[in-house]
């Protein structure tokens, strides 16, 4: 079992702190969310835990140790990432895109073996695009891409799967489809954490909810016991009612009407319903 | 995000446009290109002011035949042939990983100021009359002090792609002043040898630099190979090739230290031949896809045949013998003009 925790982290874009002493634990075979407004350091955090970052006080440990100290191509092996909108190479297939997630398996002369070959195979069907494979990245929809982008991180083949934002740009079906997918690879015992915009998806998904406001994490738990209506409309600033999800009965946010009062709408003639 | 519209695949079928041609068939290319140079070669021993024929040119190549004709061939035709095709071959190989590197298909030794490092210091080294002997050397060091000039410029916080071309612009046009300064201050019977160098020829090569590039290619080229994988990743962006497990910034100078020795091996041979690194890295792409093994080998065999070519036609079919970048230049011009206008109006 991996086990990835932050310690007292504290992470700085040219001095500025943008998270500040934040403690974090991540269990082992569950689905963590992050969550918070925008520029609360949600991002950042996730950088930090995946040694993108560089922390200016406190530490991120990998199975308790400091994780600066591990080498790059070993943290890869434990840690899959899938950042916020990568970039596509040109002309690229997609399984030439999913082959690169072996790279941290891979030594510098030895070639392709049966094993690495699996292992795409694997990924392609587990993100269901096995049909794709020989298609360009670049011309995918934004759904097919995302799919790829995460059959890429499967290759990887790591216990523990971190994602930035991997539902956004996606419509609304394939934003379930990838939250779906994420939540079927913590179910075969993985441990994904991902930072999400949407807090419904995020309670129903969540296993832990990671509540951030300005750089510091101000409640962590299971949704049902963290998530209230006081929080939600102090952090987001928007007052707000909490109701369970009438399909999974996890919290759902119910935001206050708070457009200008309308004038009644005068009903047209002939047109009212029985 | 592209405005076209893809119709929907139909299982079973690949769609023709799309799917990069395999590897046999850039194998096969790669082959037939070898053969046709390897002819060109040979024909390119028999042309010239003393007449040889194919055999005759064959037996002096190994050493047999009358005393004229070994020296011809053997002291002038067939240096001049191979720094042609090894000049080529490394040029092509420095601009397919300049470009794959700075994600930039104008990247390329003859952009971003690397050859006019070269020319600089050649220049210099001729108006100060330092002995022809130690000129190429001479490139080669400015060649390497350019790309220098470009990392420091270029590092602040690593070196970033975007960057490292504009820097690189702006460090050719500081170096053209320079050259062009040389020429003016100096007299013109001095500068004549310069100028002639600055358009690139292969004329009067010799055997010493012949062996230097071949042996730097030797080492060059299976380091370029090594390093692809690592230049597969790269090019997925810092952020998921970090997470990938990839050391960025050591691998970004490694690669960029390996196409600078590519570009500096291949000016110092051959001067600063225009085009050849620019456009045959983009022309191996079209036919073979983005950088691969093949797509790097399939370069390498192109920008040999090109420049042996463009040198025979430069040496033999104008009414006067001209430098072989007159002919790179005037070709690769139109033909980068050309590939362009094709990339656009596929992707449009």
């Amino acid at each position: 079992m991996t086990e990835l925790t932050g310690r007292d982290l504290t992470l700085a874009y040219d001095g500025r702190v943008v998270v500040d002493g934040v403690d974090v634990d991540l269990p082992t075979g569950r689905f963590t969310v992050i969550v918070g407004p925008n520029a609360c350091g949600k991002s950042t955090l996730l950088r930090g835990l995946v040694r993108l970052l560089a922390p200016t006080r406190g530490a991120v440990l990998l199975d308790g140790t400091d994780i600066s100290r591990v080498p790059t191509r070993e943290v890869a092996r434990r840690i899959g990432l899938l950042p916020q909108s990568p970039a596509v190479p040109a002309g690229l297939t997609v399984e030439a895109l999913v082959r690169r997630g072996r790279f941290p398996h891979q030594g510098l002369l030895r070639g392709w073996t049966r094993a690495d070959q699996e292992a795409v195979d694997r990924a392609l069907d587990r993100a269901g695009i096995v049909a794709l494979r020989s298609r360009e990245v670049d011309e995918l929809s934004g759904g097919q891409r995302q799919r790829a982008w995460i059959a890429l991180t499967l290759a990887q083949e790591t216990p523990l799967l971190l994602l930035d934002e991997p539902t956004t740009y996606l419509d609304i079906r394939h934003q379930f489809d990838v939250l779906d997918l994420v939540a079927g690879l913590v179910h075969e015992g993985r441990t994904a954490v991902a930072v999400l915009h949407d807090l419904n998806q995020a309670c129903r998904y969540a296993d832990q909810l990671v509540v951030m406001r300005a750089g510091r994490v101000v409640a962590a738990g299971p949704p049902a016991g963290v998530l209230t209506a006081d929080l939600v409309t102090d952090v987001f600033d928007l007052p707000c009612d909490l109701i369970p999800d009438p399909v999974t009965g996890t919290p759902l946010v119910v935001p206050h009407d708070r457009r200008p009062q309308r004038r009644p709408v005068p009903e047209p003639a002939g047109t009212s319903t029985h | 995000m592209s405005t076209t519209t893809v119709s929907p695949p139909v299982p079973g079928t690949a769609t023709p446009a799309t799917v990069a041609p395999t590897r046999r068939l850039v194998g096969l290319l790669v082959a037939a290109l070898l053969t046709g140079t390897a002819l060109l070669a040979t024909w390119a021993l028999t042309l010239g002011d003393y007449p040889i024929g194919l055999a005759g040119a064959a037996r002096a190549v190994v050493g047999a035949g009358p005393q004229a004709d070994l020296l011809v061939i053997q002291q002038w035709r067939l240096p001049r042939v191979l720094a042609a095709l090894l000049a080529g071959a490394a040029f092509a190989a420095a601009g397919a990983l300049l470009q794959s590197l700075l994600r930039n298909p104008l990247a390329s030794p003859d952009v971003i100021g690397i050859n006019m490092g070269a020319t600089v210091a050649a220049v210099a080294s001729i108006v100060l009359g330092v002995p022809g002997l130690f000129v190429p050397g001479g490139a080669l060091l400015g060649a390497v002090a350019a790309a220098l000039l470009l990392a420091v410029l270029g590092w602040r916080g690593g070196i970033g792609a975007d960057r490292l071309v504009l820097i690189g612009i702006a460090v050719q046009a500081g170096l053209y002043a320079m050259k062009t300064f040389l020429l003016l201050r100096w007299p013109d019977d001095v500068v004549q040898q310069a100028v002639m160098w600055t358009i690139g020829t292969l004329y009067n090569r010799t055997w010493s630099e012949v062996a230097v590039a071949a042996g730097a290619l030797a080492v060059l080229l299976p380091a370029a190979l090594l390093l692809l994988r690592a230049l597969g990743v790269l090019d997925l962006g810092d952020d998921l090739a970090t997470g990938l497990g990839l050391r960025v910034r050591l691998t970004r100078a490694g690669i960029l230290a390996v196409a600078v020795a590519f570009a500096a091996v291949a000016v110092a041979l051959a001067g600063p031949l225009p085009f050849v690194a620019l456009a045959v890295p983009f022309l191996a792409r079209l036919i073979a896809g983005p950088l691969s093994p093949a797509t790097l080998l399939l370069a390498v065999v192109l920008g040999a045949a090109l420049l042996l070519a463009a040198d025979v036609v430069a040496q033999h079919a104008l009414p006067t013998a001209l430098p072989a970048g007159v002919v790179t230049a005037s070709v690769g011009a139109p033909l980068f003009f050309w590939l362009l206008w094709r990339h656009h109006r596929r992707e449009a």
